[in-house]
């Protein structure tokens, strides 16, 4: 695009504070008409933030926006969509009961109109759907729809607006790469109907694809602004990050001896998640064991049973070389496993918690931070204060609230939580899901660090290539069947899928018979 | 037999209408209020307050329906004290929805003790009279428990209708639902959760002392302390037994009315008089408890049900 075209949209010098964390630093962006620019940064860079003051979601501390020359009221979502300004949240704002009519038509007629005019709404509906390529069911309820089709309600509810400017926050984050592609070619048909598109992301390929500029923002500041054809993704890589994103080295070792081995362990299925069907496992010294496999395979059903949350119905759990008769999460952490849960929101920390009671949250019990009964808060605070600096977690202060932070800070808490315990065991699952590429070289970097100083690490992922990267040994999860166990470079990923798709395992009982 | 003689007189089943209405109105209400994701429990308070404002203006001078009215602001003025405080300050709508109703309680008694100082056995008024309606009161049992009551009655059945055309095919009605759902959704489509949610605990508030108001302008002719009795608790179950849908929960308060009129009705009976009578008036709360578990286990109850929303807030 040349700048030529229409100014749409112009921000003009937003800053805006969270206590003392600066989000916003000044930040100046302009957008034409007909154009895509890409908003590339890391988690917590400030992106989201942007934008949400850009939508009213948010007040800013001081700065302006312009839509079509006009100034936007502050804080006032209205306002933005009547100027044509449409917004795609990157958590949905779905109402999961409503159907994706009722979504759609929320708030479009004024409230004071004695009847909500369905059939319009569902005939318009259609009309966008075929138009854009979005195909959705309008009498469905939202609460049934697949990720990728809730996002197609997002985008519609935006278009049946008659939006001129479209907000995408993080749009291909939950979606697989088939989806992904249908979202792009959507764009595209968007944008030569006249559509202007800023696209927020981290994933440079995206941004290379799709974006005709490039924003940078890095802690909260505008740092680069250029044309994408002027670029490339090395460059783009390292403005986001401030230096060159560079990949762990990893180094051969020699396993030690199995500290925890699973014999034949089964779990009973739970509604649609399959449990383990005698699954045999060893977890070695100095070893990382990747679990590849298709998500709700049995991967929930093994972590809860190596994090002490399950009690297998059948087979023996050794641990150190003892049957265990007594397995609980408690158990679990005084045994030194370290747990980085899948779901770092949920399981892993209290949003209203400070990082100092959320780094505890496992070892307050312990002599570590208590005594008597009495929780040492000094020591708590040290604790939390040891960890910020060693892991680099990015906060205000010890005392802020852990729902404040990123998720890639969020999860560095964790793993200094558990990885200061110096544990013999870790259980990584899904440790990187939802982190930018810093932190993801991070995360690698000191699970490494805990296999070289001899603990025992099982990596759960549904990202081949982080567990091809990563692991020593590869197991691969069907149906709550376990793969035998396939050395680092003896496997291709098309060798790898086959068992994923569950047919290795009768390939392998033919042959035994 | 006696009891199969119970259910088919047409005099039974007036009777569990009349001792419906207040239930179904302030029922409405709390319907309103929830639907929108604040739970007021002020309802047994608002209640109490309903019956002795709109007793009181009819007992000062004013019509009949100006009473109702009186009631119904009354009662939109404590909902106005509740929303402020659950709503744009976020406080626990459990302990804002129990304060109201201690101070509404209180500042009845308190206000019914300065208007008549001097009187032992409280004034009647002339309450609303049942009303035939031509025709469909000619209708066997049908007609004469329906169609034989006061109009207070009619007006409660109308607010069943208008709510649920209100909540189903109105824009407004669509904005409440959303609300109790995804106030995120609500604030993203540019409309106003605070405002929403406030108007529906208003007007919800002021159905709930329209309920109580029936109590001292149509039920009976006069205010007595303790009149209300828990119906505002029961109403917070009936809300839950229907569902959220204004339809099952009018059929649940006719279920329990139905209940309680029957319990009266069969301690009068042969076999009712060798129990004691607490047995009975127990009867009513517990088969709405069992009718509670097995209905309810399927509700869908508003996802965003006592969830805050403040705008902005990370």
């Amino acid at each position: 695009m040349t700048g030529k075209a229409e100014i749409v949209l112009r921000l003009d010098a937003i800053t805006k504070r969270f206590g003392k964390l600066v989000a916003n630093d000044a930040i100046s962006l302009s957008l034409h008409r007909g154009e895509v620019v890409a908003l590339l940064g890391e988690n917590g860079a400030g992106k989201t933030t942007l934008m949400n003051i850009l939508f009213g979601g948010y007040t800013a501390d001081s700065g302006s926006v312009q839509v079509f020359g006009q100034t936007l009221p502050p804080g006032n979502s209205r306002a933005a969509l009547d100027a044509g300004v449409g917004m795609v949240h990157q958590h949905f704002t779905l109402a999961d009961n409503l159907t994706v009519l009722e979504n759609i038509a929320l708030g479009v007629q004024p409230l004071k109109d004695m009847r909500l005019r369905k059939q319009e709404t569902c005939n318009k509906i259609k009309r966008l759907s075929d138009e854009f390529n979005l195909i959705v069911d309008p009498s469905a309820r939202v609460g049934s729809l697949t990720v990728g089709e809730r996002q197609r309600v997002e985008i519609l509810k935006a278009l049946y607006r008659d939006v001129k400017i479209l907000i995408l926050d993080e749009p291909t984050a939950v979606l697989t790469p088939q989806e992904a592609d249908d979202l792009f070619a959507t764009l595209r048909l968007g944008i030569q109907n006249g559509l202007s598109i800023i696209f927020i992301s981290h994933k440079l390929h995206e941004v290379m694809a799709i974006s005709d500029r490039v924003a940078v923002l890095r802690h909260g500041k505008l740092v680069a602004e250029t044309r994408t054809a002027d670029t490339d993704k090395n460059a783009l890589s390292a403005l986001m990050m401030g230096a060159a994103a560079k990949a762990p080295d990893i180094t051969a070792t020699t396993p030690g001896k199995a500290l925890l081995s699973l014999k034949d362990i089964s779990t009973p299925d739970i509604a649609n998640n399959p449990g383990l069907k005698s699954v045999s496992l060893e977890l070695k010294a100095g070893q990382i064991v990747g679990l590849a496999g298709v998500s709700g395979n049995g991967q929930a059903a093994l972590a809860d049973v190596v994090g002490g949350m399950r009690m297998p119905s059948q087979g023996a759990l050794v641990l150190n070389g003892k049957t265990l008769t007594q397995w609980s999460p408690r158990a679990a952490v005084q045994n030194g496993i370290a747990r980085i849960p899948e779901d770092r929101h949920k399981t892993g920390t209290i949003a209203d918690f400070d990082l100092i009671e959320n780094a505890i949250l496992e070892g307050y019990s312990t002599a570590l931070f208590s005594k008597g009964g009495w929780i040492s808060w000094i020591k708590a605070k040290a604790f939390a204060t040891d960890i910020i600096q060693k892991y680099d977690v990015r906060c205000p202060s010890p005392d802020t609230r852990i729902r404040l932070l990123s998720g890639g800070n969020m999860q560095k808490l964790i793993l200094g939580r558990v990885l200061e315990a110096d544990p013999q065991i870790v259980l990584a699952n899904q440790p990187v899901r939802g982190l930018d590429i810093g932190a993801v070289n991070y995360v690698h970097s000191q699970l490494l660090a805990a296999r070289d100083r001899g603990a025992a690490v099982l990596l759960i992922s549904e990202d081949l290539d982080e567990i091809m990267g990563l692991s020593d040994v590869i197991h691969v999860i069907a149906g709550g069947r376990l793969s035998p166990g396939f050395a680092r470079g003896t496997m291709t990923p098309a060798e790898l899928g086959i068992w994923m798709a569950g047919q290795g395992f009768d390939a392998q009982v033919a042959h035994a018979s | 037999m006696e009891i199969l003689d119970i259910l088919i007189s047409a005099s039974f089943w007036a009777a569990a209408i009349r001792i419906a209405t207040p239930l179904i109105l302030a029922t409405m209400g709390e319907l309103i209020c929830e639907r929108a994701g604040v739970l007021n429990l002020g309802i047994e308070g608002i209640m109490v307050a309903g019956a002795f404002a709109g007793w009181m203006a009819v007992y000062s001078g004013t019509g009949l329906w100006v009473g109702v009215a009186v009631a119904m602001v009354v009662g939109m003025g404590f909902g106005l004290l509740h929303s402020v405080l659950t709503v744009p300050f976020g406080l626990s709508q459990h302990v804002v929805g129990l304060g109201v109703t201690l101070l509404a309680t209180s500042s009845t008694y308190y206000a019914y003790r300065l208007a008549l100082p001097q009187v032992t056995s409280p004034p009647k008024i002339a309450a609303f009279q049942p009303y035939e309606i031509p025709i469909l009161s000619d209708i066997p049992l049908l007609g004469q428990a329906l169609f034989s009551q006061t109009p207070f009655t009619y007006l409660a059945f109308a607010l069943v209708a208008a709510t649920s055309v209100m909540l189903y095919r109105t824009p407004l009605g669509l904005a409440v639902r959303a609300a109790g759902e995804s106030p995120a959704a609500v604030a993203a489509q540019g409309l106003s959760v605070t405002a929403i949610r406030m108007g529906a605990v208003i007007v919800g508030s002021g159905f709930m002392a329209m309920g109580g108001a029936f109590l001292t302008m149509s039920a009976f002719d006069s205010f007595f302390f303790e009149m209300v009795n828990g119906r505002g608790w029961i109403c917070i179950a009936l809300v839950v037994f229907g569902s959220w849908m204004p339809g099952k929960a009018l059929l649940g308060a006719v279920l329990f009315a139905a209940f309680d009129a029957l319990q009266i009705r069969v301690q009068q009976t042969s076999f009712g008089a060798d129990i004691p009578y607490q047995i009975f008036l127990m009867a009513p709360y517990i088969l709405s408890i069992v009718a509670l578990v097995l209905v309810s286990r399927r509700a869908q109850v508003p996802a965003a049900l006592m969830v805050p929303f403040n705008k902005g807030e990370r």
